[in-house]
Formats: C-alpha cells, structure tokens, sequence
C-alpha cells in the first residue's frame, strides 16, 4: 500500500464538496425504509406482549387466521429453535438464540413490548384487527425492571439457566447476573495507601434510546425456491443477511439484501427485529411483505442502551497525581445478556495514566427491552461517574479541571488499565487546545456555571469490501458495502479522488447490496471511514497501477517509467521517453484496445484504527425556581486524526453532544408499577429540540492515525462520551449542587436543590 | 368501505384522490399518491417529518385526516424545487451539510420555507423556536440554523436585486 504523508499536498481530502447523495435527500427523492414498494405487497404487523414478564400457556390463532384478508400468521414456532451460540459483533457479544428469541418470544414474554405474534394482510387495517384476533393466554410473573433490584437474591428470575460467569466457583443457582468482568493494574489497595486526597461516589444513569427519526421497515420476498430478497434499513446489509440465514437456518447465497437509506441508528440498527419475521411472513404467505414499526413500537421493542449505577473511588496526591482508582459497574442489558459492560469498564479511566486501577462490572438482565449498542456502547455511562469524580477531586484539590487531567493524561506509551499500550494519540492535544480555547477565559453570572469533561473511544477497523471502476469516458464509480448514515459516500467518492488525481464530482459512490460487494462488517464502531475508507484507497490505488500499465502499453515503454500525477500518466523522467502525459479520459476511451475495463475490487480486513479523546467545555444556567438547566456554550474539541469532509466531520461533534446533552438532561425511560413503559412517544420521552441548545462549536484537532492513508481515525463516537459529565460539573458550578443521578431534569434538580438548602 | 372522493392542488397540480375515512394525509400523500418524501418518525406530531404547507400554513400531515384536504391546497417536499432549481433552502443545507441521514430533511426544508415565506429576516432564536417541531437526531441543529440564516440572507439579496 503507497503511503501517503503529505500534510499540504492533499487536493480533494479535507475540502468541503456538495455530498453526492445530497440532491436526492433535499428533494425527498432519497428511499428510506418504508419509502419502497412491491407488486403484490402486503403488510405484516407485530403483536406485543402488554406484561413485562409472562408465560405464555397458549396462542391461539384460528379467529385471526379466518379474517378476509388475512394471509399469515407467525408466532416461534414457524422459527426454528435454535440452540444457544455465542459471536461477538464488533462492539459487543451476542447469542444468536437470544436474537432469535427476541425477534419472536418462545415460552415466554420478557418485557412489555416482546414479540409474541405477526400476521401478514393484504392492507394495515386488516393486519391490526387480525392482531386483536391473536389469542394469547398468559401466566403472569413478578418482573424486576431496575438493576439493583434484579441482583437481589430474591429477584424474580428472568432465565432459570443463566449463572454468572466470570465468578469462581461457577455458581450452583441461576440469577439475573449473566457476567462479572474484572480489570486490575497494579496495586489498587496500596494505591489508595499513598493517596492524600479521596473522592468517592455512586452515580446512576437511566436507559435511554438511542431514537432515530425513522422507525425500523423492510420488504421481504420469499420465492417459492428458497431464494430471497430484503430490503431494509440497517446499519449493515450483510449483518441483516448473516443474522436472518442464522436464525432461519438458511444458506446465506440464497439471501440478497438491498440497503434502504437509512435514517438514523446510532447503534440501534445494528440488529434484526423485523427482517426474519417479514422473511417468514413472506414464505407463509407466497406474497412480498412490508413491516414498519409505529414510534411506540420502536420505543418498546427495540433496543436502549444500559441505565446503570456505577461506584468509583479515585486517589491522589496533593499534586494532582492519581495513586488509586477503582469503580463497581452495574449495567442492565435488559430481557437477555449483552449489555456493553466490557467496555464500560474499559473506557471510564482510559484517558489517564494510571499506574493501580481496579474496575469489576456485572452484566444484568431484567424485564426491559434487550439493549442494543448505542453510540461508543458503555463508555458515556462509565464517563459521566468517573468524570464527575475527576471534577470533585480537581475541587478538593483546589485543582483547575484541566490541570488535572493533563497530570494525569494518557499519552504515547501509557499502558491502559484495559491492556493496550496507546501509541499515536491525541488526548494532550484536546486538553491544551481546550485550555487556550477563548470560551475557557469568558466571564460567568449569577447562577451560570462551566463545566469540563474529557471522553475516549476505541473505534475499530475489521472486514470491508470497495470497489473503484472506471466507465469508458473517464469517470469512476465508487461501490462502498457500508449504508451511508451520514456522508460516507462523500468520504469514499473524495479519498477515491484523490488517489486518482481527479475532481470529486467525477468519482459517483453508490452502496451496493450484498450480491454487488464483497463482505463488509456492519456501519458501526466508527469505522467506515477507516477501514472501508482504507479498501476505497487501496482499490483506487490498484486503478492507478493498471492505468500506468496501459499507458505504457500505449508509449510502448516499461509500467515502472510512467507515474501518475493529477489524473494524467507522465513519463517518469526524461530516459522514460518524450510523450504528451496521457489523461485518465484518454486511457479509458482505449481501454477496450489495451485489455479491457479498468476497474478493482478488494476486500480487506483493516488493522489499527486509531483510539479517540475529546475534551468538552460546557457552560450552563440554572433556574433555581423551576430546576430548568440552559446550555449557554458548548464547546467539543476532539482529536479527528485527519477530517476527510471537515463539514460532516464536525457534523458527528455536534450531533453526538447533541445527544449527551438529552441524556443528561431529559432523556429516561419510566416505567409504571406492573412494568409497562408509560412515555413510549416524543411527547413524554424527550430529546433535545433546536430551541433547547446554543450553537455548538466542534473544534478538530489533527492528529494523524498513521495506520490510515490519510491518517483519519474514526469520530463519530467519542463526542456523546464527555457532554453527561460536562453538565453535570457545570451544573455543580453553577449552584454548588452535585447531582448523581441522570436525567438532570427540572423535577430531579429542583429537588435537589431543596435537599441541598 | 366507501370511499371518499377527494380534490386538491398538490405542488400546484390539481390532484384527485379516493381515500377511507380513517386515512391521514400522510398516509395518502406516500400511499396512494406515491410522494414518499414527507416520512412519518411518530405518527403524533412530535416529531415534525411529515410537515408540508396547506394553504400557507405549516401542518403535520399525520394529524390531519385526508378527506380535509378537499378544496386546499398543498405544498410537499417534492414541490420545494422549481423544475431543477433548487429553493435557496435546499441548496444551502448542501452547502452547510445541514444533514446528515436525510431523514427528518424533508419536514426540516418545508418547515424552513414556511418560516422564510413569512419572515425574511429571523434571528437565530426565531429560527430555532419555529423549527423546535422537528427532531433531528443526528445534526445538533448547528449547521440546520446555519444553513437557514444563510438561505434568509440569500433571499433578502435576491429580493433587493
């Protein structure tokens, strides 16, 4: 692979071009979801549990099945029963029976909102009144929604064969706790020994949804010989087509899945709840079927991340060094296991250089829905406890909040309490870029505060798949195997033109389905830009060989004395021959004279995507009638590698405090006394609105990741991690009251604010 | 069930429609009529990606039932742009990266050309409390009222011209 180092000499990447995708989505043309059709299609629909934990004695679908118009009803049987297997996706572990079993509920109903039933009809309307039809006679269980309570010995069990692992000895009882993780470096104990200054505390986050605009929607076809076609929105086509092949015992060739537009996932889309039952639908009924969940549907059957408490204790020496720290993790992965524990006890202390940590996380299920990922899954709930300890200890020290970060912060060669030894990252450079920012000097009023936080995220590389072809006029198409989910088709199409020499406007990316590209792993973890971002570069670096190649057939001259520059062959040198340098237009029109298309595809599986920090500036006002907190100022600077699309680079900043920003101030999911949610809508579930937040200005540090081409690193992940912590400390500097527990919503403030009094 | 039969000007057509009582506008507007570009992200009214212009008015398509629309008229995404030319709106959102899913862009841009059919001349605090009926998950609203201001400013310039 070339690599390419020149900081100034980039002519495409770092720019701010028009996304190519960008026509079609401001003028509505853009197909999202729900926005395709099919001759003879017809609607499936979803029947939910209304208890949080169930039996299910019998489901008796004869009534639904005799509805006019009715041509299929579904429930676990029409699915196999498969047996329990283990993967780890990316970002996380799952268990494909689990997946399979909350696709549709076998034996028993696990949260208020579990598939129990589906039935497929020629219009929506029919499919709804067949639901009602749907008899399902339940056993109703004691359930156990919060996290503490779950782990009580006395809990109501959700799984008689789930025991914990990671204890020793293996217990002999089931309970809630599927895993216990546990982190050491050094010696914690003596850590705290040589401490002069302890800040302890247990912090509390609430589940919150991750509530893309637009709800989950497919088409599936079935044919009558096996062979089948989905259409859907998804963070991965070839995630939908492994997840649907497994849990329908399916050969995989004879899926083909079309990636919708997709709007909006952060995480949520990175699982099947509708594909394998629209496929099971389709193959009862011999008929394409559309489904679409309503919001309430989305809010009760899909995934939220983690609510959570977290404990932690930190240690230092008068100077600001960190001797000691230790932390407890607790997080809920709702009906089955799989909460992002793991990396929730890797990323809270990440930013620092710590020398004795202890870190010891359980994994515990209750009657929710099953978490999904949520953008850089575990690590804002980790952060918001450790880095609002951080900010106690910068004030008993009497420490400047960023001072004491730099003190402590992690830098090329610091062993990270998780394992890794970091290497080319950018933390120290977001603190002082931070530290000199003008909005850390501005002058404060009455009852407005600032708070700091800092966040890492992994990010990850793996299998992706590009293609680079060149049409016969000279222009190229780019094919990623990612869904675009927020201008990565306009980072494939520049990275490709640069390599090539030539004007953006003349690389066209599109997506292709899974029979159309290689394999790629799913849009997540950060890494479409790195690692697909990596295939596209190596692909069109591939495209330049040949190009040189038949230039050289055309001057009669070695390949090794051509060298591509700008979009045009020159001749290496003046011994390589006198020629008039040939464009890349000029190629391809003889490209049928010289060997054919000129084009590569490749798939590569791509190592060493670069960790992430940030470091956030946050100043609030409180109302201390109402306990109404007002962004005034929000400042995220985050170490970004190298922007490929500077405009969708800061994009990802904003969007991603954006959210912080309702999960620390709003954001939760209320349950009522029989476990049932009560705010499943935008009404009482509630995210940040325009008028709720100030501009919010993404400051980019350059750091280059040289394990890329152009150094990026992923950054879509790391700026939801600080915003919790960052208002919390705000808020806390504001009014002098430090609030525990998430949401900071105006009835939770205004009560701490009267305990505080 | 009967049908009803229903007229309007959609996007300056006149457009007849045969529709069940229970329908929304929405629910015609992309089912029957095939305009898919205004999405429904609720179904409620929370969340703003079915909005179009009736009669001047912005007005979430999901909250009004079909047969209402006999004898108005409606203005949807899919008539934002003139032929191939671009609202100022449209433009400066790509010009901005005022998106980016794209999904909630559609009830964004229509809410934005009723605010600026209105007012010209919006401070950022009118942009952000008119626009507050339309979620964006992905964007922060950064670069949505950004690119709302510089389509304002646009379009005072072309009208002083």
């Amino acid at each position: 692979m070339t690599f390419i180092e020149k900081k100034s000499g980039l002519k495409v990447v770092g720019t701010r071009p028009i996304r190519p995708d960008g026509v079609e989505k401001v003028t509505g043309r853009a197909a999202f979801g729900a926005d395709m059709s099919m001759p003879g299609m017809v609607f499936g629909k979803v029947k939910r549990s209304p208890h949080a934990h169930a039996k299910i004695l019998s489901i008796k679908t004869e009534k639904a099945q005799a509805l006019k118009g009715v041509l299929a009803v579904a429930t676990a049987e029409d699915f196999p029963n498969i047996p329990s297997e283990e993967a780890f996706m990316g970002e996380g572990p799952m268990n494909f029976r689990d997946l399979s079993r909350n696709c549709m509920a076998r034996g028993k109903a696990l949260y208020d909102g579990h598939a129990v039933a589906a039935v497929a009809a020629t219009t929506e309307a029919i499919a709804n009144a067949a639901l009602d039809l749907i008899e399902v006679e339940y056993q109703v269980l004691p359930h156990v929604i919060d996290v503490e309570a779950a782990m009580a010995p006395d809990a109501p069990l959700l799984h008689d064969d789930l025991f914990t692992q990671g204890v020793e000895p293996k217990p002999t009882k089931p309970s809630n706790v599927a895993k216990r993780v546990h982190f050491e470096l050094g010696d914690v104990k003596a850590g705290f020994r040589e401490a002069e200054v302890v800040v302890e505390g247990t912090y509390a986050t609430a589940p919150v949804h991750q509530a893309y605009i637009e709800p989950h929607a497919c088409i599936a076809n079935w044919n009558a010989d096996g062979q089948s076609h989905v259409w859907t929105s998804s963070q991965g086509q070839f995630m939908v087509r492994a997840y649907c092949a497994k849990l329908l015992g399916m050969p995989i060739a004879n899926l083909r899945v079309t990636p919708a537009e997709i709007g909006g996932g952060f995480g949520g889309k990175t699982l099947v709840y509708l594909e394998p039952v629209a496929l099971v639908l389709s193959r009862k009924s011999g008929r394409p079927v559309k489904m679409v969940m309503s919001r309430e549907e989305v809010f009760r059957g899909t995934g939220p991340t983690s609510g959570a408490t977290v404990w932690v204790k930190l240690g230092a020496r008068k100077d600001g060094r960190i001797t000691a720290a230790e932390t407890v993790l607790k997080y809920q992965a709702g009906a089955f296991p799989g909460s992002p524990i793991g990396p929730g006890c890797m990323t809270g202390f990440a930013m620092y250089d710590l020398k004795n940590v202890d870190i010891t996380g359980y994994d515990v299920v209750s009657n929710r829905p099953k978490v999904a990922a949520y953008r850089a899954p575990g690590a804002p709930i980790a952060s918001f406890a450790v880095e609002s300890a951080m900010d106690e200890l910068a004030r008993k020290l009497g420490m400047d909040p960023i001072a004491l970060r730099e003190k402590n912060a992690a830098k090329d060669g610091t062993k990270a309490a998780y394992g890794p030894t970091f290497k080319d990252i950018g933390y120290v450079e977001t603190l002082e870029a931070a530290k000199t920012h003008p909005h850390y000097k501005t002058k404060l009023g009455p009852n407005q505060g600032r708070g700091v936080a800092s966040g890492f995220w992994f990010n990850i590389g793996g299998e992706s798949s590009a293609a680079v072809h060149v049409a016969e006029d000279g222009t190229v198409a780019v094919v990623s195997s990612n869904p675009d989910i927020g201008g990565s088709r306009a980072s494939m199409a520049m990275m490709a033109a640069e390599v090539l020499g030539i004007p953006v406007e003349r690389c066209r990316p599109v997506v292709a389905d899974t029979s159309s590209i290689g394999y790629s792993f799913m849009t997540g973890g950060s890494r479409v830009t790195f690692a697909t971002g990596m295939a596209t570069v190596q692909a069109a670096e591939n495209v330049v060989e040949q190009l040189k190649k038949r230039a050289a057939m055309i001057w009669e001259i070695s390949p090794d004395a051509v060298e591509w520059k700008d979009g045009k062959a020159y001749p290496a040198g003046p011994n390589a021959g006198n020629f008039e340098p040939l464009s890349l237009e000029a190629i391809a029109a003889k490209s049928g004279k010289t060997g054919g298309p000129i084009g590569h595809e490749i798939s590569i599986n791509a190592q060493g995507a670069g960790p992430g920090f940030g470091t956030h500036i946050c100043d609030v006002e409180v109302d201390k009638e109402t306990g109404h907190v007002t962004i005034l100022r929000y400042t995220a600077v985050q170490d970004v590698g190298r922007a490929i699309h500077p405009s969708y680079v800061e994009g990802q900043i904003q969007g991603g405090v954006a959210q912080g920003v309702g999960w620390a101030l709003n954001e939760e999911y209320v349950y009522d006394s029989k476990g049932r949610l009560e705010n499943p809508g935008f009404l009482d579930y509630r995210v940040p609105v325009a008028s709720d937040l100030p501009m919010i200005e993404a400051v980019m540090v350059e750091v280059p990741n040289p394990r890329h081409p152009f150094g990026a690193r992923g950054v879509g992940e790391v700026p939801i991690v600080p915003p919790m912590a960052a208002v919390a400390n705000a808020i806390r500097d504001a009014i002098g009251v430090r609030m525990m527990s998430l949401p900071m919503s105006p009835p939770k403030l205004r009560a701490a604010i009267d305990k505080a009094k | 069930m009967s049908r009803t039969h229903v007229s309007t000007v959609i996007n300056g057509e006149q457009t007849d429609f045969l529709c069940e009582p229970q329908q929304t506008l929405l629910d015609v507007l992309r089912d029957e009529l095939n305009l898919t570009g205004s999405k429904e992200g609720c179904g409620s009214g929370d969340c703003g990606a079915c909005s179009v212009i009736l009669d001047g008015r912005l007005v979430c398509s999901c909250l009004m039932l079909a047969v209402e629309a006999e004898g108005h008229s409606i203005q949807t995404i899919e008539g934002l742009a003139t032929g191939s030319k671009l609202h100022p709106v449209q433009q400066k959102f790509l010009e901005h990266a005022a998106l980016q899913c794209g999904f909630c862009t559609p009830g964004l841009l229509v809410a934005a050309k009723a605010l600026l059919d209105r007012n010209l001349n919006p401070t950022e605090t009118e942009i952000r409390y008119w626009i507050a009926g339309n979620l964006c998950r992905c964007t922060g609203y950064d670069k949505v009222v950004r690119a709302i201001q510089d389509a304002a400013a646009e379009m005072r310039a072309e009208k002083r011209a």
